[in-house]
């Protein structure tokens, strides 16, 4: 269906640099995640695709036309709000209805329409309905019925259930990632929330200060980061300080072997990737346990002060202070910004007294 | 039986309520001085309206009667300026809003050089003494030939509607959703068809207060009514006034003023509606 290209965008905001330098492909049906830390400029990048800012330098392009320099009316995207912008003086239909209007399309057609969109979004009777008189969760839905009925070549939204409760925000991200699949249509989400990227990208793009850290999809972004922005921004990581000597590193529990110059590093360990085996011996104690049900967090204090978190299988039964040995099946070893290496499986040894 | 008999849980669900309000006496005095201060002239002009005799220290006029009512309405100058003070002041609102809505929405959105001293300089002109302002304008419309024309008027009543008519409506324009507007943009509005169809229609409660009240005024308006439409354009104030200088014959006075209270009348049942719908608060941000 559509395309969209971003190539070597550039924006800034009264002199400083919100946007560097970005360049991003959207291919046909893909819905791709922007990422990022509050300010990173996710929100701008989005604008940009629709046309509410012009970037200063690039250029955008859809289905390989260049739209830089066209104003969001006659641009073929479709943006959803986060605050929903619903016309709050218009019923719900006639919110549905008003684009449809503009493009003077017949009365009959347009009722159709309007009630195909509401049915997709599952609000079939809800048309006479007032804004105000929907829940948030049902604004929201109107909000994207709104934007879907104009069949735009691009679908844009900005945090569009960051204001709706837990359980809601994942059952309406179940619904967006249904309807989009089914339209085909290409969508670009931005999001802070990473369990949402995470559920819903074909593809993440991870920003930091107007910056593309990583690209890469959903599983690759977890398993294997590029950055240690990256490593530290998706899910929750161990980070251990130490130094590699001749290719070994010296922390007092994760040895581990790499080919890497000698100098300071940081091993990146995930939780779950950590195994907890009680041991007597061991210097490394539980701190606390918590049972989330489908698995236990450990905290375990290494004998170097650092706290470590490891994820467990449900069984685990262990009490506080209860001396543990660790292993890691795959660590990440960074140094500054960059990653060095992938290590897995290690070999590891519990060291009791160094 | 465990099962939750629905009767019972209605029945048992009623809490009786304690009254704690308790009678406020200063809130109830100071409505009885508002009421009295505000209340006993519009009353005691009302009765002289229909008064024919009403002498001292008698309460209440010994004959009642609509003989100066129908002397003052057989009068043509009455009815003449009557007509006038409508013509005068709905053109002026009209011309108000053509001129200061879209000057307003520019105000609110855009950022434009000498904005913030051109916004500043409508308050301006209400900051100074404006019988002084007059004379000068006076002067200037003499040269111009627009003395004692219909359009001379207007266009002075035209300059005091500016600071409410400008004012407000920023306000009001500010306070309308940015993000509405972009999804009006982005459901293929231009810029015109998004200010028609989103941001008046957001913000219309409090212009139209801004509108209902640049209409009151403009009816109202006597000082600028009188130095440029003197001597052929004669407003109802300005005929009320002519009036009184010239015999003071109080029911003469009292009439007109209960004629001119028709316009606020229907203004203040408009607002009436306005201010009890949620939607006026929403207007003023609230
Ligand atoms: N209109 C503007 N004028 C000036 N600075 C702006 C403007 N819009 C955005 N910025 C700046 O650009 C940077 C990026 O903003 P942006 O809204 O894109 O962030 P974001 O990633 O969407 O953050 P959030 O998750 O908080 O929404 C911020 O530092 C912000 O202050
Ligand atoms: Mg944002």
């Amino acid at each position: 269906m559509a395309q969209l290209s971003l190539k070597n965008i550039g924006k800034s905001f009264d002199g400083t640099d919100v946007i560097r330098d970005i360049s991003l492909d959207v291919e046909d049906g893909e819905l791709v995640c922007l990422l990022g830390p509050s300010g990173s400029g996710k929100s701008t990048i989005l604008r940009m695709a629709g046309g509410f800012e012009t970037p200063d330098r690039g250029a955008i392009l859809i289905d390989g036309q260049d739209v830089t320099r066209i104003p969001p009316e006659k641009r073929p995207t479709g943006m959803v709000f986060q605050s929903h912008a619903l016309w709050s003086h218009m019923s719900v239909a006639d919110n549905i209805a008003f684009g449809l209007k503009l493009r003077r399309m017949p009365r009959r057609e347009i009722q159709e329409k309007v009630a195909g969109a509401l049915e997709l979004v599952g609000l079939a009777d809800y048309g006479s309905r007032r804004v105000w008189q929907l829940s948030g969760g049902q604004q929201q839905r109107v909000a994207i019925a709104r934007a879907l009925v104009l069949e735009p070549k691009i679908l844009l939204l900005d945090e569009p259930f960051a204001s709706l409760d837990q359980h809601l925000r994942e059952h309406l991200r179940e619904e967006l990632r249904d309807i989009q699949r089914r339209l085909g249509i290409t969508t670009l989400f931005v999001t802070h929330g990473q369990d949402e990227a995470l559920a819903l990208a074909d593809r993440i793009v991870v920003l930091q200060g107007g910056e593309i850290e990583q690209v890469a999809s959903p599983d690759q972004m977890y398993r294997a980061p590029e950055t240690r922005f990256v490593a530290g921004f998706i899910g929750s990581m161990n980070f251990l300080a130490c130094d590699m000597r001749g290719g070994r590193s010296d922390h007092a529990v994760f040895q581990i072997e790499a080919s890497v110059s000698d100098g300071p590093v940081e091993l990146a360990i995930r939780p779950e990737a950590i195994v907890v085996t009680p041991s007597a011996t061991s210097t490394a104690r539980v701190h606390r346990t918590t049972d989330y049900g489908t698995h236990i967090l450990v905290d375990i204090d290494l004998a170097d002060g650092t706290r470590v978190k490891a994820m467990c299988p449900p069984a685990t039964r262990l009490a506080t202070g209860q001396p543990v040995s660790l292993s890691a099946d795959r660590v990440t070893v960074f140094r500054g910004t960059e990653k060095l290496a992938d290590v897995a499986p290690v070999e590891m040894r519990e060291v009791a007294h160094v | 039986m465990t099962a939750i008999d629905p009767v019972t849980m209605a029945r048992d669900s009623h809490v009786p309520t304690h009254k704690t309000k308790k009678t406020d006496w200063l809130g109830l005095g100071i409505v009885a001085v508002l009421g009295l201060v505000v209340v006993v002239p519009l009353v005691v002009v009302a009765i002289w309206a229909f008064a024919e005799v009403w002498r001292y220290p008698s309460l209440l006029p010994q004959e009642f009667g609509l003989r100066f009512w129908n002397a003052t309405l057989a009068r043509p100058d009455v009815w003449g300026a009557m007509f006038l003070s409508i013509r005068l002041s709905v053109t002026v609102t009209l011309l108000s809003a053509i001129i200061c809505l879209p000057a307003a929405y520019a105000f609110a959105r855009l950022d434009f050089p000498g904005r913030n001293v051109l916004f500043l300089s409508f308050l301006a002109s209400h900051a100074f003494p404006k019988f002084g302002l007059l004379v000068a304008i006076a002067g200037i419309f003499l040269n111009l030939g627009l003395i004692s024309t219909f359009w001379g008027v207007v266009l002075i009543q035209l300059v005091g509607t500016l600071m409410m008519m400008i004012w407000i409506p920023v306000a009001a324009f500010q306070n309308v959703d940015r993000a509405m507007e972009e999804a009006a943009r982005d459901a293929g509005a231009g810029p015109l068809r998004v200010f028609w169809s989103v941001s008046l229609p957001q913000a219309a409660p409090t212009i139209f207060a801004a509108v209902l009240l640049s209409f009151v005024g403009t009816f109202y308006e006597t000082e600028g009514a009188w130095l440029i439409g003197a001597p052929e354009i004669r407003t109802m104030p300005v005929l009320m006034i002519t009036f009184i200088n010239n015999q003071i014959v109080v029911q003469y006075g009292a009439v007109l003023s209960v004629l001119l209270w028709i316009p606020s009348f229907i203004a203040l049942m408009f607002t009436r509606r306005l201010v009890g719908s949620a939607s006026f608060a929403k207007g003023f941000g609230v």
